[in-house]
């Protein structure tokens, strides 16, 4: 009868793990899927003149290389305004802020501006760049609007950086005569940098590849050429892979999903630099 | 000479625990003062007021003085900056900081201004001597200092405090979690040190208060039962509470 029972608990141990592994795995079908099926649909699209040329025909044949330097544009453009304001929102409530109903509301705050549509962030960025400060529909507004969506990832991925340093550090720095300011910058923001530029980084890597920010922000349906400063529209390829692929008849599928593809790289890309940053820093990490 | 004068210092945490009450001593120059007793007598509280390091933590009232060659360095209006400079602190767990032997040594001389390449090298060599670990560690002193043992690190620690030149020198639980060798080569540093420093020691044994204490003072739950020195205090303590301590009735 013990035996008996024995044996049953075994089975349900196994089964159950069997089940989690497969739940496990199952996660991993939807990546690979994608990334396999645009691969393989895509890649006949790609070449050289593809990534290096402008569209002809109507976008149904050419290259996409406004497409592509204008997401790069829009990157760094979101890169500069919201690295400098989300690290230093993160340092101050990291560092400097104790537990006030001001900070409460800070937080919340940031915790709510990652939960609105992205939609609504291109609406946002619509009235208040585009019309209100009359950057009309350019690369400025389009980067800061994807700048204010970015900003909650990279505050609280460098917040959680920050306080993932050990508080002894701190205290150390200080007792040798430095100061709160002197601390941070020597001490906790260098421990902090590998995780705070995989927070830049994932949050531009949202940025890179969202459409509904730009759609009225700053995005060009077409451009014979490419942005001559910051106040001209772009094209972007998320937006470009929305208008070949709705909006353009007689679209030749594989050019739809070359771009799918070269997309997927830009965005992958960045990910595997984040990774690898983290991942060497973790191997070199001394505590 | 009296280096240290602490007048009726009272300090209550955030949380509404008392950690000192109306405490009052003298702490000589140049000699090792231990305070000593049972967990929660406020030994460390009192050790932080003396750099100041309390304010990091979260504290609501702070009542007395505490006097450092006469000047009142409880005051809100005083440079802490240049009082951790003078009064160094070590702590129970040894924490390098994550950099180069030499660089920890050299980060509060730099932090301080000093940029004279000799005058750095100086430092770092006449501290790790006095802490008694230059011989382990002159071979690399650029390797990361997380590498070294925690014995090394804890005399680096020791030296990275010596590197200020301060006047008065903190310690907290030194060798709580080092081997008998690395703790003997510690007590052996203090000795050497003493001639030059203050040294306030709160030892993690009672025996380590016997075998260093010139001056002891024994804490109970945030009062000061007893303070002499330390020949007296361990081998004919005046009142029945430091007798049952020392003896090993509680604690």
């Amino acid at each position: 009868m013990k035996r008996i029972f024995f044996l049953n608990r075994h089975l349900t141990e196994r089964l159950g793990f069997g089940l989690l592994t497969l739940m496990a795995l199952l996660t991993v079908i939807p990546i690979v899927g994608v990334v396999v099926y645009i691969f393989v649909q895509g890649a006949p699209a790609v070449s050289f003149e593809f990534i290096s040329g402008f569209p002809r025909d109507g976008m149904r044949a050419g290259g996409i290389l406004p497409a592509i330097i204008g997401t790069l544009y829009l990157t760094i453009g979101t890169a500069v305004f919201s690295v400098p304001l989300g690290v230093a929102a993160a340092i101050y409530l990291a560092e400097y802020a104790s537990d006030t109903g001001l900070t409460r509301l800070i937080r919340s705050a940031i915790i709510n501006l990652a939960g609105i549509p992205s939609v609504v962030y291109g609406l946002f960025g619509l009235g208040l760049f585009v019309l209100f400060l009359k950057f009309g529909t350019s690369i400025l507004a389009a980067s800061l609007t994807l700048s204010i969506m970015t900003l909650p990832v990279i505050i609280s991925t460098a917040e959680e950086a920050l306080r993932a340093v050990p508080q002894a550090f701190r205290t150390v720095s200080i007792s040798l005569g430095a100061t709160r300011w002197q601390t941070i910058r020597r001490i906790v923001l260098k421990e902090a940098l590998p995780g705070i530029l995989t927070g830049i980084i994932l949050g531009l890597e949202r940025a890179a590849g969202e459409t509904a920010p730009i759609l009225f922000t700053g995005a060009a349906f077409f451009l014979p050429r490419l942005p001559g400063s910051p106040f001209d529209a772009t094209m972007a390829l998320p937006y470009h892979l929305f208008v070949i692929s709705t909006q353009v008849p007689e679209m030749p599928v594989q050019v739809q999903y070359g771009t799918a593809l070269v997309l997927l790289f830009f965005v992958l890309g960045m990910n595997l630099i984040a990774t690898a940053i983290r991942s060497r820093a973790r191997a070199k990490r001394q505590w | 000479m009296d280096k240290i004068v602490v007048e009726n210092l009272s300090l209550q945490y955030s949380d509404g625990t008392e950690s000192l009450r109306g405490v009052s001593l003298s702490i000589r120059a140049h000699a090792i003062t231990v305070l000593f007793g049972p967990a929660g007598g406020g030994k460390s509280t009192l050790l932080r007021c003396l750099n100041r390091l309390n304010d990091l933590a979260e504290v609501k009232t702070v009542t007395g003085q505490i006097l450092l060659d006469g000047e009142n360095i409880l005051d809100p209006k005083i440079d802490t900056i240049a009082l951790r400079r003078k009064v160094g602190i070590v702590f129970a767990r040894p924490v390098v900081l994550p950099m180069s032997i030499r660089q920890n040594l050299t980060y509060g001389l730099e932090l301080a201004g000093e940029k004279r390449r000799s005058r750095l090298d100086e430092a770092v060599e006449r501290s790790l001597r006095l802490a008694a670990v230059w011989d382990e560690v002159k071979a690399r002193l650029d390797d990361p200092a997380i590498a070294l043992s925690g014995g090394q690190q804890q005399r680096v620690c020791l030296a990275r405090a010596l590197a200020l030149q301060p006047e008065v020198i903190l310690l907290d639980e030194p060798t709580s979690g080092l081997d008998p060798i690395s703790t003997g080569k510690v007590e052996a540093a203090l000795q050497e040190l003493k001639k030059e420093y203050t040294v306030i020691l709160v030892p993690h044994s009672v025996q380590q208060a016997g075998r260093t204490a010139d001056y002891a003072a024994f804490f109970l739950q945030g009062e000061l039962v007893e303070y002499g020195d330390g020949k007296t205090i361990f081998t004919a303590p005046k009142e029945k509470k430091t007798e049952d301590y020392i003896t090993g009735r509680f604690g």
